[in-house]
């Protein structure tokens, strides 16, 4: 009876103590969940989700704060994913957040250009180059499209060009044929 | 030349006719010099080349134009002596049909070499061999267009490699480009060959070459009747048994597994017209600027050009006699893995191997496009051992992530499950599809890395700005005592007291 309840004693001591050991060495920064959540999001950081940003959005997603529902970049595809990581109901885009754009990236036309310096402030990634009383310019690479940039300029020098299709980031379509035999007569 | 040492046979494939006799009969016929050369600046895999020349800039033969742009890129060169035209945006050769940017050169006729001097490659190290193939522009003339001294990289410095393998199976159909050189040339090949074997300082060489090339074959077998380490092995005709790793495992039996390359297990690859390219460029100093193209199919005079790169195509298929029966319905690469060309009015680069005319069965969809009735005939087929099947259902149905599990980015495009499948479906068009989005959606999730990246640092930066502001207000703060303070305000006070009297002092005088 005894030697039973010391050996029951003594394993709950060693699993205490493993697990005790465990759970300081693995320790998992931060909350996975939003980082997970912040990974699916597009970073495009342009707080049209009513939030300053992917990560502070995807914070208030994991606490509830947020519906799933709310960023335009991301779009149909990234609600999707969204739900089903977090195991909801998909929805579909909250149009009072805006609308899904094609990607773009900002151009500022360096001749109307003063200077201000206001746009660098309000980009988001650091994407616009220049000084006081300089011209500026974007760095298309890092430009996530986010217009944050827009607002600002004094004297809207900045426009917003969408991504064309080039030989470089073609796609191959989806394949597309004709299933009428009628239709096919005609094309000779 | 060993007798005994066997074949390995491959997994599926297929069987199809060859066609190859259409442009076999008559020799490789040289093109000269186009009314015009088009030459675009993406004719490889890899980075844009880098330009060297502006409009109205004279250029000669050789010249450089763009130089290759980082490792992977390769540069590209005059084809003939000329003027430059333009550099703008014009139709390619690509499946997209897009522009891209080309320098247009009007030929002055001359032809005349910029000073080429031939490099001593033997006494130089591999390295420095390299370092010149980057500035030859020579790529993969096989269709792939992989820049050749990538491939060199894994050389003599670690001493692993221990066989060069000729890629000489050339299995498509109606393709004849490297046949018709390998007849012609033999002899610089062999010469090549050697070149290569001993900057690679490999053991052996082995040509891999089908049995349905019996004039290159005895051409061949002469040649290296004295050649203690070049090996000919002749391959059944089964396609695509000129894929790289289904040669490798021909040749050699060795499986080279996913994600690993054929460097890895001691064995280096080349296509024959690479080879000639590399010889030509390291024994003469000629770089890449021509290339023998088949002229085939449904023309009147079908044959092989050695044609000067960005040559315009229409004036090929001019000479060859214009389409038999008008389709205007143009295919470059093999009928198996090539794309139609979204005109004629392309120029010729160096992944152009072959351009067929369109035969009327290949226009017409006769066919229907019917349901898969999962009959797995396509899994036969498939050399690289693939489910087809699998891979179409995950495809069309764009579950990508799927797809991607059943390794549909080891699925080579040949195309020899959409040859067998009775319901004539285009499987292969449903792979490119899914892959071309998987690879987006990488690159998007990698630009959304970087993003995530600079924003972090920016909100990071400004939160120590704003607490090195205040840490210097502390310290100011800190710094005045307030004696200094008051010193300070009753100075303030008298300058005010000072404008003051100065004001009245001023108003009486009004």
């Amino acid at each position: 009876m005894l030697t039973s309840i010391l050996i029951v004693i003594f394993l709950a001591a060693l699993i205490g103590i493993i697990l005790g050991i465990s759970s300081i060495k693995f320790k998992v920064e931060g909350d996975p969940i939003i980082d997970k959540i912040d990974s699916i999001l597009p970073q495009t950081q342009c707080g049209q989700c009513g939030f300053p940003g992917c990560k502070p959005y995807a914070t208030a997603i994991a606490n509830g704060a947020a519906d799933i529902n709310q960023c335009p970049p991301g779009g149909d595809e990234g609600i999707h994913k969204l739900a089903d990581l977090l195991g909801v109901e998909y929805k579909p885009l909250n149009a009072e957040h805006g609308e899904p754009k094609p990607k773009s990236v900002a151009v500022i036309d360096e001749k109307t250009c003063i200077g201000c310096t206001l746009c660098i402030q309000a980009c988001p990634v650091d994407a616009i180059l220049g000084s006081a009383k300089h011209m500026h310019t974007i760095i298309e690479k890092e430009c996530t499209g986010c217009e944050l940039c827009l607002p600002p300029c004094p004297v809207d020098c900045i426009d917003m060009t969408p991504i064309e299709e080039n030989a470089e980031n073609w796609k191959w379509k989806y394949p597309v044929y004709k299933i009428d035999k009628s239709s096919e007569r005609r094309v000779s | 030349m060993k007798v005994f040492e066997k074949i390995f046979k491959f997994n599926g494939g297929i069987q199809a006719k060859t066609k190859k006799n259409i442009s076999t009969t008559s020799p490789i016929k040289q093109f000269g010099l186009p009314s015009k050369i088009i030459l675009p600046l993406r004719q490889h895999i890899g980075k844009l080349a880098k330009l060297k020349v502006s409009v109205g800039d004279h250029v000669l033969k050789g010249q450089l134009i763009a130089e290759a742009d980082g490792n992977v890129s390769a540069a590209i060169h005059a084809p003939t002596s000329g003027k430059v035209l333009s550099i703008e945006k014009q139709l390619i050769p690509h499946p997209s049909g897009l522009p891209d940017f080309c320098v247009e050169i009007e030929p002055d006729g001359k032809d005349k070499w910029v000073q080429i001097k031939p490099t001593n490659w033997k006494k130089i190290d591999l390295e420095k061999v390299n370092k010149l193939l980057l500035s030859s522009g020579i790529v993969g003339l096989g269709g792939a267009a992989f820049p050749t001294h990538l491939k060199l990289n894994h050389g003599k410095a670690e001493n692993s490699l221990k066989t060069l393998i000729i890629n000489a199976a050339e299995c498509e159909p109606y393709i004849t480009c490297d046949d018709m050189l390998m007849r012609e040339k033999t002899n610089e090949l062999i010469l090549g060959i050697k070149l290569v074997h001993e900057i690679l300082g490999v053991e052996e060489s082995v040509i891999g070459i089908e049995d349905n090339k019996t004039v290159a074959i005895n051409l061949l077998t002469k040649a290296i009747e004295n050649e203690k380490n070049i090996f000919l092995k002749i391959v059944p005709t089964i396609y695509p048994s000129g894929d790289a790793k289904r040669l490798i495992y021909l040749l050699k039996g060795i499986k080279i597994p996913k994600s690993q390359r054929s460097s890895d297990y001691g064995i280096q690859m080349f296509n024959v017209a690479t080879i000639i390219a590399i010889y030509r460029f390291l024994e003469f100093g000629e770089p890449s600027i021509s290339r023998i193209v088949t002229i085939t199919g449904n023309l009147r005079s079908p044959r092989n050009y050695e044609v000067l790169l960005g040559t315009p195509l229409k004036e090929i298929i001019d000479a060859a006699g214009g389409q038999v029966i008008k389709n205007n319905t143009f295919i470059m690469g093999g009928p198996m893995m090539g794309f139609k060309l979204p005109s004629i009015n392309v120029p010729v680069t160096k992944a152009m191997n072959c351009i067929i005319s369109s035969e009327p069965d290949m226009v017409e969809e006769k066919k229907p496009v019917l349901p898969c009735i999962r009959c797995a005939r396509c899994a036969e087929a498939c050399p690289v051992q693939l489910q087809p099947q699998e891979l179409f259902w995950f495809s069309k149905s764009k579950q990508l992530e799927k797809a991607e599990e059943y390794n549909l980015f080891d699925c080579i495009e040949c195309g020899c499950c959409s040859y067998v499948c009775p319901s004539n479906i285009p499987l292969v068009q449903y792979y490119r599809f899914a892959k071309s989005e998987i690879i987006e959606e990488r690159q998007e999730q990698e630009q959304a890395n970087i993003a995530r990246e600079r924003n972090e640092f920016r909100i990071l930066r400004l939160e120590r700005e704003k607490q090195e502001r205040a840490e210097r207000n502390a310290l100011r703060r800190e710094q005045s005592s307030n004696e200094d303070k008051t010193k300070l305000i009753e100075e303030k006070r008298k300058a005010i007291a000072d404008a003051l009297k100065r004001i009245e002092a001023g108003g009486e005088e009004q």
